[in-house]
């Protein structure tokens, strides 16, 4: 099986901003360290997706600028989840969290784990996302968690440069040739009802919301869908219509490609407990 | 040496020996990534902040700032890295960008803390630092480093390194 558009779990009942009525993630007693985990873990994933492309980039300047944006995201994973394991306080450290945990203990949306795709593939993905991103971290500036609200005010000067340069290139590649169009419509069509689940908001949310540490992600989705949908009509693209949303990452339910992706990720520090290089 | 005699101006002092791995021409107190020191009974606590989230560059700094400190006879050192304020190429003094210039890296203008999404937009000229021409062009947003980008001259037509203003 190889088709990335594949989700765990398809939810046609879900309304997207709204919780899902099936389970509930049931870790609200301990709400902030799922929270950071979500956090972190997008930025671990799509981080790592991103390096993939490290020597397999169409041009330097981009092979550069996507290890680049690599490095942004698997610096502020660090940051996330080293606040994670003190939040936990079991003795877990960033590196622990990233490499020891399995597939169905992590809690990114199931739009980061996908496989990069061709280049339009992911640069549609990397906008879908730091479209998102600049309106989640600006609102973490204010969270009432100190070193959440600090971590995101650097996180958000570097979502800035990435949505400029992930909107400059859907721009330039659909309004571009024939071919260049062709693609990232495509990858447009694949990877839009994946957006969504950025989106779902459920009791971890809630609780966040209560203790003022962050806003429940419903709230941030007609301004998110305002400006995407804005550079969507620049680069000439559709937006499709679709029925069929995704869930399931958040509660540790993703596509098959998460694990084939963990066991390249991980098996180092799992070969070799406790290695220094 | 005992913690009681230390000053905070003295280990800043001691500080200045400590340079960035990837720009050596600045010292870690120039680059503002050390946000504070405190000296206290129990030993010294270097405050100190990320470039960028991902910066390779972070790590070496930390244990080059406790080794330093160790040789000068410091013997409790602890780097906290802190992330109160975002990191900021405004705190760098115009001593620090001459000598980043001299090294032959364009040294960052004044961030400016725009719209993000401004496609295809204007951008500042950069100063060739070799020949102070106007006549430079961005060849990549992302270079060598994550803090800078690459830039060639029109005029004297040597590529060179802009310190991103961030």
């Amino acid at each position: 099986m190889s088709a990335p558009s594949k989700p765990a779990v398809p939810d046609e009942s879900w309304v997207p901003g709204r919780a899902p009525a099936g389970p509930t993630s049931g870790a609200t007693s301990n709400a902030l360290f799922e929270y950071l985990c979500r956090l972190g873990d997008d930025r671990l994933v799509l981080g790592h997706r991103l390096s993939q492309w490290c020597g397999h980039a169409p041009i330097f300047e981009e092979d550069i600028a996507l290890g680049n944006f690599a490095l942004d995201l698997i610096g502020q994973a660090s940051a996330l989840l080293h606040l994670a394991g003190e939040v936990e306080g079991k003795g877990r450290d960033e590196d622990a969290l990233a490499f020891l945990r399995d597939e169905n203990q992590f809690r990114n949306a199931q739009l980061v784990e996908l496989p990069i795709g061709d280049f339009g593939y992911t640069v549609v993905r990397q906008f879908l996302f730091d479209a998102f991103d600049v309106l989640l971290l600006d609102g973490l500036t204010r969270s009432s968690n100190e070193t959440l609200a600090g971590i995101a005010g650097k996180a958000l000067k570097e979502a800035k440069y990435h949505l400029r340069h992930s909107a400059e290139w859907v721009v330039r590649l659909g309004d571009g040739t024939e071919e260049s169009h062709g693609r990232v419509q495509r990858a447009l069509n694949e990877l839009w009802p994946f957006a969504f689940e950025l989106f779902e908001t459920d009791d971890v949310d809630h609780a966040m919301n209560a203790q003022g540490v962050a806003a429940e992600p419903a709230t941030l989705r007609a301004q998110w869908e305002s400006t995407v949908r804005d550079v969507f009509a620049k680069a000439t693209l559709l937006v499709p219509e679709t029925a069929r949303l995704v869930t399931g990452g958040r509660r540790g339910r993703h596509t098959e490609h998460l694990g084939h992706m963990l066991a390249e990720m991980q098996i180092l520090p799992r070969s070799h407990p406790g290695a220094k290089w | 040496m005992a913690s009681a005699q230390l000053t905070r101006e003295q280990i800043l002092t001691w500080l200045e020996e400590v340079r960035d791995p990837e720009i050596p021409v600045l010292s870690v107190v120039e680059l503002g990534v050390v946000r504070d020191v405190q000296v206290g009974e129990t030993g010294v606590v270097v405050e100190m902040t990320p470039t960028y989230s991902g910066c390779p560059a972070l790590h070496v700094m930390e244990e080059e700032i406790e080794r330093t400190l160790r040789a000068h006879g410091v013997d409790a050192v602890e780097v906290r890295i802190v992330f109160r304020e975002p990191w900021t190429t405004d705190w760098m003094s115009d001593e620090a960008k001459e000598k980043l210039r001299a090294y032959g890296i364009a040294p960052p203008h004044a961030s400016a803390e725009g719209d993000a999404l401004v496609p295809l937009r204007r951008r500042d000229v950069i100063p060739c630092p070799f020949c102070a021409s106007h006549n430079t062009a961005q060849k990549s947003e992302f270079g060598s480093t994550a803090c800078k980008a690459i830039f060639v001259c029109n005029d004297c037509r040597q590529p060179f390194d802009y310190f991103k203003a961030i």
